[in-house]
């Protein structure tokens, strides 16, 4: 019977392993100033490397070629090649970037600048600063709707969303949210768009058509105070089903019914749980926790955390490669 | 780059029909505040870095009042803030001149006795936001229901610094106070601080203030001889305590004392309302700010305007109203919260009016810790394990 069990759990092993892919994965430390490269598969550590000051911010191009990391106290975005991490090339950013949002084609890269309350767009072919749109003040998070749009930012203290239109630059819309916004997130289907409170420890759900809020998600923990549970990072799988939010020093990842704004559950992950991504097949979704020097690794399908891997000092943000 | 960010901003509101409507027929309205600055003539510092600036608290009013005013844009809200320096001879009439113009929010930078009478002359023509004074007695036996608190109390203080002390398991303490009024109270605070979290304090000394100068040419010299000797034979304690409102003595004390023990409290590791260091939750973008508008680093008196400022802020966006009554009742009821750059959201004490916040521990140099620390737990809220508790309260309004 144990002959048989070890079989046939090495089988099943082997089924799982042929259809993955393994994907980098890459993981800004703001402290440590370099990214963290795992692999998506092994969960294994495969190398660190120096990507300038105080990396926060980190995404990829759609055609995965292209590793940008807003390098926060260089003034600009250092761009990487995923593969060597080799610098490239760098952009210009703005002032102090945090956070920024790649256009659904790969161009423009739109960049949150929050000591100048301005989104700097950048050109990611030409190197060029296409436009400075001035924001609230404080502006954090940033978003794109699936057709590329409509731009979102949140301003921190103005507490707004705001909606930019992505040909003219003119913001048309602004909706007040609670207090500290700090994440802008469409379902894909568009009908939906997630903003996080850090302070006002909510999520407001938008409906992008009419620019109102349709419903706001509260959290509560049994064991943990209120002021604690700190809405930041949210992603959304592809079905639009299920709505991962990272609630900060709450140390948990709260999971939502996408369809009806309801908590489900809620995972127990490292400290100061910050920013997060799936795998391209979204068997996994990685958490950065910066105040334990870790990443948290969730089983989508499961609602459970399988793995926490150390990684630099006081990771920030997190990505995946498309391929 | 100001002129740049308000014509665009005037362009947002129009852009944006949703939020223009709110703001009802009659266009913008103004919100109308005051900051009443009662100086005391004091000596110069200890120190020449803590001389005061001319704008002390006023720099943080016009910072909150920009903060306000850039949300008040897409709102249909305009926010001023006057700026008033009186002595405690002209703070009546000061007052009463707001009083007379109808300014229903008036936030004072004024000391505990001040304070108490500028609050009882607004009764319920004005509410006061009191954003200097610490004593307990304002929030205990003398408080008023007309006055919220966005300084920390001397038992929030006190009780911050006990925590650290405490989890670093440093429980005997060496308390020296000064012989003001202040200096008393504030050691009484430590003395409660220490019966709270279970420290000792092995000895309590006064430093008199004989009057003088509080430097001279030869700086150091005669100091570091007499700073030792005031200290020696102290019972053996792991760290001092420097009770000191004024700033007689205790800036003196880190380096001179007779044992090798780390100083705390008015000198050293100093609990405060804010430091110019703090970099967590986005305070960094905060201190760059207040630094673009004043060209110096932000004090605790500026931080206490600015919040008391931005509550008034917040209550009219959070009500899409300026009426005062409207705002006043919003910032008292259960509903209100206010983000401060401190990692949480502030409230008000339902019992004593008094803003719940962190206080930072902070070096000359670094915020080294921030209180509540995690290990202590409450109830409802942890920020209520710093000061008087509503079991504790003396305050009846």
């Amino acid at each position: 019977m144990k002959a048989a069990t070890a079989i046939l759990t090495s089988a099943l092993c082997l089924g799982f392993a042929l259809p993955a892919a393994a994907n980098r994965v890459f993981v800004s430390n703001e402290k440590g100033n370099d990214v963290t490269v795992l692999d998506s598969e092994t969960l294994e550590v495969i190398g660190t490397y120096p990507v300038g000051a105080r990396p926060r911010g980190i995404t990829i191009s759609p055609d995965g070629k292209e590793l940008y990391v807003c390098a926060s106290d260089d003034d600009l975005v250092r761009v990487f090649d995923p593969e060597t991490m080799e610098e490239t090339h760098t952009l210009p950013s703005g002032p102090d970037p945090e956070l920024f949002v790649l256009h659904p084609s790969g161009n423009p890269l739109y960049i949150a600048n929050e000591d100048d309350n301005l989104v700097t767009v950048v050109d990611t072919q030409t190197h060029k600063v296409l436009a400075e749109i001035p924001v609230g003040v404080e502006p954090e998070g940033m978003g794109v709707s699936p057709d590329g749009k409509v731009v979102i930012n949140t301003s921190e203290t103005t507490n707004m969303a705001h909606f930019i239109d992505s040909e003219t630059f003119e913001i048309f819309a602004n909706v007040l949210v609670d207090s500290r916004p700090r994440f802008a997130q469409y379902n894909d289907a568009g009908t939906k768009l997630y903003v996080s409170s850090e302070i006002g420890g909510t999520v407001s759900v938008i409906d992008p058509a009419s620019q109102q809020i349709t419903s706001k998600i509260s959290f509560e923990i049994p064991g943990v105070l209120p002021e604690a549970i700190q809405p930041v990072g949210v992603r959304v799988t592809r079905d639009g089903k299920k709505v991962f939010v990272a609630l900060g020093p709450a140390n948990r990842v709260a999971v939502v019914n996408g369809e009806t704004d309801e908590v489900e559950d809620y995972l127990l992950v490292g400290q100061r749980v910050w920013q997060m991504a799936f795998t391209p097949d979204e068997k996994y979704l990685f958490t950065t926790n910066g105040n334990s020097n870790d990443v948290s690794v969730i089983d989508v399908a499961a609602n459970k955390v399988v793995k926490s891997v150390p990684v630099g000092q006081q990771p920030w943000g997190v990505v995946v490669a498309p391929n | 780059m100001k002129g740049r960010i308000i014509i665009l901003l005037a362009g947002l509101a129009a852009a944006n029909p949703a939020l223009a409507q709110d703001s009802g027929a009659g266009g913008t309205q103004t919100v109308r505040a005051a900051v009443l600055r009662v100086d005391v003539p004091r000596l110069p510092p200890i120190s020449r870095l803590d001389t005061r600036p001319e704008d002390l608290g006023f720099a943080g009013a016009r910072l909150a009042i920009e903060d306000n005013d850039t949300t008040g844009r897409f709102m249909g809200q305009d926010f001023e803030a006057l700026e008033v320096v009186a002595t405690p001879e002209t703070a009546p009439v000061e007052m009463d001149k707001l009083l007379a113009e109808g300014i229903p929010f008036i936030v004072t930078l004024a000391g505990d006795a001040d304070t108490l009478a500028l609050a009882d002359q607004a009764g319920d023509r004005a509410l006061v936001l009191n954003a200097g004074a610490r004593g307990d007695a304002l929030r205990g036996k003398d408080c008023r229901v007309n006055v919220i608190h966005t300084a920390p109390s001397h038992a929030m203080l006190a009780d911050a610094l006990a925590q650290f002390l405490m989890w670093k398991k440093w429980p005997d303490w060496f308390l020296i106070a000064g012989s003001h009024p202040e200096d008393v109270a504030l050691a009484d605070a430590y003395r409660r601080a220490a019966a709270k979290f279970g420290a000792k304090i092995v000895e309590t000394r006064t430093y008199e203030d004989t009057g003088g100068s509080r430097r001279s040419d030869s700086g150091h010299v005669q100091v570091q001889k007499q700073m030792p000797v005031f200290t020696q034979r102290a019972p053996d304690h792991d760290v001092l305590i420097a009770a000191d409102e004024n700033d007689v003595f205790a800036n003196w004390l880190p380096y001179e004392t007779w044992d090798p023990r780390p100083v705390a409290g008015s000198a050293g590791l100093v609990p405060r309302s804010w430091a110019p260091s703090l970099e967590a939750w986005g305070a960094t973008q905060f201190q760059n700010r207040f630094e673009k508008l004043s060209g110096r680093p932000m004090r605790e008196e500026d931080y206490q305007v600015w919040i008391a400022l931005r509550m008034i802020g917040e209550a009219a966006t959070r009500t899409q109203s300026t009426e005062p009554a409207k705002l006043k009742e919003f910032m008292l009821s259960e509903n209100f919260e206010v983000a401060g750059f401190k990692g949480q959201k502030l409230t008000i004490r339902d019992w004593d009016h008094q803003l719940r916040q962190p206080i930072l521990l902070a070096t000359p140099s670094v915020t080294a810790s921030v209180s509540p620390q995690d290990q202590y737990l409450h109830q409802s809220s942890a920020l209520d394990t710093l000061g008087i508790d509503r079991p504790e309260t003396e305050c009846k309004f």
